[in-house]
């Protein structure tokens, strides 16, 4: 079963579209990133799949019901931007509101994370560091043992060894509870590690959709004497191309093998394959050619 | 025991990297039949990688026999695998490392080297023109 699945999903704010017709499964069990610039439709993606804001077009069903089922309550995490908590309460007093207010609430999982990851129980959410605070919020959010937990942006403010830490309890948490995760980003690095499916969303369309090894395994970067790429378009999708005098680079979704001799074919990493959806570094110029 | 590293802009996938890992590891002898492997969380800890990955990884290398997992307890390298002999693998290093020794002197750099071992290794008819 999906954990998420929307059918032509839209959300319009006036006459702009910030999310638009966006089709895509994230299949239990998976760790997804949800990738694009800011203001691609991301957070709308994760506010619609939560039941926040509702569809001006399509369908979202998640774990197999409308966002806006009470069942799904205590299904489902989400921790918004900017971790939000109560600054004004003890790290102690958070994990306390959490028991109240969650019926499945784990406090033993709670406690045993907090004293893993050394954070003081009696200071305020208030006075700990950025890093603190998000491991805090995850906390709460994990020890409410939902099965599908949706995570906004939630290393974009904080530092490299922060981020990784967070990365690692939340890698951690789904050893542990085999909860599936979405999360959006702005930053790509360090994404191939921990995730294992991908949406790369841009100007409020999903650009690519799947699996990370089928994605990273299904692009190539062609490089050859300087030539149009009619004839690589005529098989595979270009995704994007680089010309200089004498030379052309192309970065190709590959439909089955490339077997062009005019070309010398590299593997590309994924933070290249997602910065070319982005259309960083070139035009592209069969973007309507492009999969979805 | 071993443990994993992972290098990240190889174009490598991570799960094929830790696969290519532990085949390595058991080629050269340094897992042996019945060691076990590190758990899944211990790698997901250490690395911090999506626990699928070391699982998919697992499974891959379970399909080819290389190792056994036993269900609640760990994946180890299957009894049936036949390591290289220690004192071969030792024997054939040195006189890499003499080789290697020599090579460096005649001036070639690392990249050379790899360079004109792999061309080596490859059929006589594919091989480059010296």
């Amino acid at each position: 079963m999906s954990a998420i699945s929307t059918q032509g999903l839209g959300k319009r704010y006036g006459s702009k579209w910030a999310l638009r017709d966006c089709t895509i499964e994230v299949p239990e069990g998976s760790v997804t990133a949800l990738v694009g610039p800011n203001g691609a439709g991301k957070t709308t993606l994760l506010q619609l799949a939560v039941g926040l804001t509702r569809p001006s077009a399509g369908d979202v069903t998640v774990l197999g019901l409308s966002p806006r089922d009470p069942a799904l309550l205590a299904r489902v995490g989400f921790v918004g931007q900017e971790h939000p908590l109560h600054r004004g309460f003890t790290v102690a007093e958070t994990l306390k509101l959490g028991r109240k207010l969650n019926p499945g609430w784990d406090d033993a999982l709670a406690h045993e994370r907090v004293q893993r990851l050394d954070l003081p129980l009696d200071r305020t959410v208030g006075r700990l560091s950025g890093g603190q605070r998000a491991q805090v919020a995850l906390t709460v959010a994990v020890a409410k043992r939902p099965e599908l937990l949706l995570l906004d942006e939630p290393v974009a403010s904080l530092d490299p060894l922060a981020r990784r830490e967070f990365l690692n309890s939340l890698m951690e948490a789904v050893s542990e509870t085999g909860l599936t995760v979405i999360l959006s980003s702005h930053i790509v690095a360090e994404l191939e590690r921990v995730c294992d499916h991908l949406v790369i969303l841009a100007e409020a369309r999903a650009e690519l959709a799947g699996p990370i090894d089928e994605i990273v395994a299904g692009h190539r970067l062609l490089t050859g004497p300087r030539t149009e790429a009619t004839a690589v378009a005529r098989m595979h999708d270009v995704i994007r191309e680089r010309h200089t005098e004498r030379q052309t680079t192309l970065l190709v979704r590959a439909n089955g093998h490339v077997y062009d001799a005019d070309w010398e074919l590299h593997e590309v990493d994924l933070e290249e394959i997602v910065l070319a959806y982005l259309g960083y570094g070139a035009s592209r110029p069969l973007a309507e050619a492009v999969a979805r | 025991m071993i443990e994993f590293h992972l290098e990240t802009r190889s174009g490598v996938p991570t799960y094929l990297q830790i696969v290519q890992q532990v085949r390595q590891a058991v080629r050269l002898g340094v897992l042996r039949p019945g060691d076990q492997l590190p758990t899944v969380k211990d790698v997901v800890g250490t690395l911090t990688v999506n626990p699928n990955t070391v699982l998919k990884a697992y499974r891959d290398l379970d399909r080819e026999g290389l190792v056994e997992g036993r269900r609640g307890v760990g994946t180890f390298v299957a009894e049936d695998v036949a390591p290289l002999p220690p004192g071969d693998v030792q024997d054939l290093r040195s006189g890499l490392e003499g080789w290697i020794a020599r090579a460096r002197g005649a001036g070639l750099d690392d990249d050379t080297m790899a360079a004109l071992f792999m061309d080596t290794l490859r059929p006589p008819a594919i091989r480059s023109v010296a």
